[in-house]
């Protein structure tokens, strides 16, 4: 139990980090970073006190928790040696980007958001490398695609951000779309979803007629995400992200994530032919593309980005050998590349930080000006260059040893040659990265001038990661040989191996082939100059014009297919619609029956009578004189409260409550709207037009009708309402049954429907809060007044009425809303009678007096409305029960007498909140941009403001 | 005459106005076509409960017959979710009319107006304004 606490702790603190650092959005940075980085701190302690366990060769902490067991997708966490190696990387460099962000971004930066989507992308990654379930792992692979889209995007201001952000985003998340198909092929394989029983069905997946499809699935989403080619084109673009998300995203955590999944997955997947073909070649071939693009770029994080590009490259291709020792070399250089690559991605900000520019033609003679930052940097670039004796040497020299025991293609020396002049090229831009940054002379004063180190704030994560990448050279077997050993173990799903790291492994081909590395290395940096003038030269694609002139002729051919399929005409589209429905429903009336049934009707009453009349003749008055808006208001309300009677009449008391107050409202809504817009516009259709729509009219009216007439002369089926009215008493508590359906047996529709209220009130707001800017505010502005108004703006007759009237109906709203258990009434009813009581002072004295007194904010109200409904569903939940299940009981209090508690008058009261807010939020709205319009037209006037 | 009659004869005529309503060109007109559809569609669903005279779903002791509730619920919350939808669409018809200075369904820049024969210009505005 406390192993699973821990999991789910580790698990959900960077969430809970998000989430506080979102709600104290207001407050100085140093609050935000300091509970990033404190969560990242306890993430790193909860990680460290699972080490025993996950290294040690034990039972692995595991947990799990049914989620939605249909799907076979269960909350399963597991810390395995390779979960463990990865949740070290993205904890521990994850709070140094955070104290490296907090120095890095400037005091009026929204940092709030920047540390909430950091966060929200640290508990995603985590998620991803402890997931126990494959279909778990894809929602967090998912997270990580929409966090990283945030973060890249943050500098929302540049064009450049935004496009690189959604690059990424349509990249990695159509990557993403590939990897959903093949973990669910990959689960029907191997018969579950369960992560450890997938990867002991290895033998049966590989022979699964679906291998071919699972494999090229997984590999693109892995490709995608860890920027192989030819996928690898968004990551430059990405580099338009601050530098702390760099260091981060995209040296040691998302665009490992790919790796990661190749090695979770290696013992399923790996050791075939198709496998070890696509994957050596594709590392192969991003291994040297990138490196070659590196040595030739200028931005120094563009440089990082290739060099990232080509190193992931490497790590693909080890894991594609799969063999156990090349899987070995690849969890080093992960180790490796976190640790130096982190480091260079922050002294690339530290530059840009303290130079204002990444350009590295302007750039130089740096070490004297920041000797601290030059150390650090040039350090770690040796690391990438893979010189001794730092960390990278080693397992660089790893990987060459590797590369003789794989023939690929069936030629032996293909994968020695290639890999070596990948990491010649590794070994020049590396030194290009150094020596043109740090060394030589200053190409530009001004940059020059300005350098200076930055604050131990800045340098101390760099610092630390650079430490980390010598040590990992000088002594290997103490710091990494444990880690790296039972990681591979996890990796490939065998027994831990013995792992030997030394920089000197004797004189062999490896050796050689890396001495001929460096020295190629040193002489493409000879070179440089006359590569680069003949670089510029050649007519290299673009893959960014590529990519835009997909995303070009995507667009091009939606629209097309849109403009082919739709009309911008809503007439004509709702008129097809209109007749679409009627022709289906004239097909159904064709096959036969006869339209009146059996059933005896009900002989109607003389008021009855005169009542459809009124209807009937209402409705064709708002036909006939649709031009005359206000009069049409006072059809529209006949109809109302005939069809309330209508309701009264048919026994549904309720209905009738609901619908004539509803009817007050939409009343008011449309008087409201009216003051605003045209109020006897002339009349536009042509006449042909007119008949059509009138015959399409008639005959949808008629066969409407002629449903309701053919349902109403016949039986009904069986229906269920005998459970609600023999359970409503006895299992809600209530004697009204409409009530208990609402509130008890159908609570979870109410629920949502309360939620589209709530949220059609939030868009009302959306929609005229934003109507004061732009055409629509000058529209606003000049609006004038066409009807002749009373001199007197609120009446005093009107002003005094009202206030006395507001707590005689506040007292009938709350008399419905407590007797509508057992009695019509409710927390709908409520509402809208007690939304009313406020409406009307809005109406009598204006929008800002009646404003200023309102003792609550509408959208607070269907916030809380919608929080209280929801508190109580999952308050039974807490007690055993299922969502919303309902508890009620009796007691007695002195002079009271017996009363009756019910969570369901909890969960009413949650309703009554949010239809209370989500209408007085609508109309409260309606009469605030009118009386803007009234008070400007007044102004410009010269009248009384 | 019966009431079932008198029922669906009225949620037939209003849908047929509301269809015509909701097929003319302005978007008030639209909005009250949609108004009266709602009236039909909410009494057609509480009439599939069948009119039932006096038999009011409260439960009492002494009452054995009573009207179908469930219709009923559904109706109640279908009354408040329309009068959600009739305030969303006038309030988007509000400020269609404000960005655009027209109150026709397609805005001012469709060419139906023109082969309607009235040309673009925005009428019934009080201001009489010309496009920004």
């Amino acid at each position: 139990m406390a192993v699973a606490l821990t999991l789910l702790t580790l698990v959900l603190l960077p969430f809970a980090a998000a989430l506080a650092i979102a709600l104290l959005h207001g407050s100085p940075r140093a609050v935000h970073s300091a509970i990033a980085g404190g969560a990242s701190a306890g993430g790193l302690a909860l990680l460290a006190s699972l080490s025993g366990p996950a290294l040690g060769g034990g039972a692995i902490p595991q947990a799990s928790w049914s989620w939605v067991p249909a799907l076979g997708l269960d909350l399963a966490l597991i810390v395995d040696p390779l979960g463990w190696l990865f949740g070290l990387l993205i904890l521990g460099i994850g709070l140094l980007v955070v104290i490296f962000a907090h120095a890095y971004l400037y005091k009026d930066e929204d940092t709030g958001r920047f540390f909430a989507s950091l966060m929200l992308f640290q508990g995603a990654m985590l998620g991803i490398v402890i997931a126990g379930n494959v279909l778990l792992l894809l929602v967090f692979w998912e997270m990580t695609s929409l966090a990283s889209f945030l973060l890249i995007g943050f500098w929302q201001h540049k064009a450049e951000a935004r496009q690189g952000a959604r690059m990424a985003l349509a990249v990695t998340g159509g990557g993403g779309l590939a990897l959903i198909g093949g973990m669910v092929l990959l689960g029907l394989a191997a018969g579950s979803f369960d992560l450890r029983a997938i990867l002991a069905s290895g033998d049966v997946v590989r022979a699964s007629p679906l291998y071919p499809a699972i494999l090229t699935l997984v590999l693109i989403g892995c490709f995608t995400k860890s920027a192989q080619f030819p996928f690898h084109f968004w990551l430059p673009h990405a580099m338009a992200a601050p530098s702390p998300v760099s260091a981060y995203l995209h040296s040691a955590t998302m665009v490992k994530a790919g790796v990661f999944l190749l090695a979770r997955l290696w013992p399923v997947l790996a050791g075939t032919e198709l496998y070890t073909v696509t994957v050596t070649s594709v590392g192969l071939v991003t291994m040297i593309l990138g490196a070659v693009v590196a040595l030739f770029r200028h931005d120094l994080k563009s440089i990082l980005a290739y060099s990232t590009i080509s190193q992931l490259g490497m790590l693909v291709m080890l894991l594609g050998f799969s063999l156990e020792a090349a899987a070995m070399a690849a969890v080093l250089h992960i180790l490796n590349h976190a640790a130096f690559k982190a480091a260079l991605f922050m002294s690339a900000g530290i530059v840009e930080h303290e130079t204002g520019t990444r350009d590295i033609r302007r750039l130089g003679g740096l070490a004297t000006a920041m000797p601290i930052t030059a150390v650090i940097a040039t350090l770690a670039a040796a690391s990438m260059a893979g010189l001794p004796p730092l960390g990278g040497f080693i397992s660089k020299e790893l990987m060459l040893y590797q590369t003789p025991k794989l023939a690929l293609f069936g030629v032996a020396w293909l994968l020695p040659v290639l890999a070596t002049l990948g990491a010649t090229f590794s070994v020049a831009y590396s030194l290009r990265l150094a020596l043109h940054l740090f060394f030589g002379r200053p190409r530009e004063p001004e940059p020059f001038a300005r350098a200076h180190d930055p604050g131990a704030g800045m340098w101390g994560g760099p610092a630390l990661l650079t430490a980390l990448a010598v040590l990992l050279g000088l002594v290997p077997m103490s710091l990494a040989a444990p880690l790296v050993a039972a990681a591979t173990g996890a990796v490939t799903g065998g027994a831990t191996p013995v792992v030997e790291l030394a920089l000197w492994h004797g004189l062999n081909l490896a050796l050689a082939l890396s001495l001929a590395a460096v020295i190629g290395g040193m002489l493409l940096m000879g070179l440089h100059h006359r590569l680069l003038a003949a670089w510029e030269r050649a007519p290299l694609p673009d893959a960014k014009l590529l990519f835009d002139l997909v995303m070009r002729f995507a667009d091009t051919w939606v629209r097309k297919a849109i403009v082919a399929t739709h009309t911008p005409r809503l007439q004509i589209m709702l008129f097809v619609t209109f007749a679409v429905t009627a022709l289906l429903v004239i097909d159904g009336a064709m096959s036969g029956g006869v339209l009146t049934g059996a059933r005896t009707g009900i002989p109607a009453s003389v008021p009855g009578i005169v009542a459809w009349v009124l209807l009937i003749g209402a409705t064709a008055a708002v036909v006939n004189d649709s031009a005359n808006r206000l009069r049409v208001l006072i059809y529209i309300s006949v109809i109302g409260l005939v069809v309330s009677l209508a309701f009264v009449q048919f026994s549904a008391p309720d209905l009738a409550l609901t619908q004539i107050s509803v009817e007050v409202v939409t009343v008011l809504l449309l008087l409201l709207a009216l003051n605003l817009l045209p109020k006897n516009p002339p009349n536009i259709s042509s006449v042909p037009r007119k008949w059509a729509d009138a015959g399409l009219a008639i005959t949808g009216g008629l066969l409407v009708g002629g449903i309701a007439w053919a349902m109403l002369t016949r039986d009904p089926g069986p229906s269920i309402a005998a459970y609600h009215l023999a359970n409503a008493k006895p299992g809600g508590g209530g004697t009204n049954v409409v009530n208990v359906i609402l509130v008890d047996f159908r609570g979870f529709d109410t629920f949502g429907e309360i939620i589209v209220l709530g949220i059609a009130g939030l868009g009302i707001f959306a929609l005229l809060d934003t109507a004061a800017i732009g055409a629509a505010g000058a529209r606003l502005r000049a609006w004038r007044d066409e009807m002749p108004r009373s001199p007197e703006r609120h009446p005093m007759m009107l002003v005094a009425a009202s206030r006395i009237i507001l707590p005689l109906t506040l007292m009938v709203g709350i008399f419905l809303f407590l007797r509508g258990h057992n009695q019509p009434g409710g927390g709908f009813i409520a509402a809208l009678v007690v939304a009313i009581a406020f409406l009307v002072q809005y109406l009598a004295a204006g929008f800002d007096w009646s404003d200023a007194r309102k003792p609550f904010g509408e959208h607070q109200l269907i916030g809380w409305g919608i929080l209280a409904a929801w508190a109580t569903g999952v308050g039974a939940m807490l007690l055993g029960a299922d969502f919303l299940t309902s508890w009620f009981d009796y007691f007695s209090l002195p002079l009271i007498g017996k009363f009756e508690l019910a969570s369901a008058m909890l969960f009413d009261t949650g309703v009554f909140l949010t239809v209370v807010g989500a209408v007085i939020l609508a109309l409260a709205q309606l009469s605030h941009v009118s009386q803007r319009a009234a008070r400007a037209a007044g102004t410009a006037e010269g009248g009384q403001p | 005459m019966t009431y079932e009659f008198m029922v669906a004869s009225a949620i037939g005529v209003l849908v047929g106005a509301g269809i015509y309503l909701a097929l003319r060109a302005r978007t008030f007109q639209v909005v009250l076509g949609l108004t009266l559809i709602s009236y039909a569609v909410n009494l057609f669903l509480f009439a599939s409960g069948r009119l039932v005279v006096g038999r009011p779903p409260i439960w009492d002791a002494g009452v054995s017959e009573y009207t179908d509730p469930l219709p009923q619920a559904l109706v109640l919350t279908a009354i408040v979710i329309t009068f959600g939808m009739t305030a969303f669409v006038v309030i988007l018809a509000l400020r269609s009319f404000l960005e655009t200075g027209s109150d026709h369904v397609d805005g001012d820049k469709v060419p139906c107006d023109r082969q309607d024969g009235l040309g673009d210009a925005p009428q019934g505005d009080g201001g009489q304004e010309t496009r920004l």
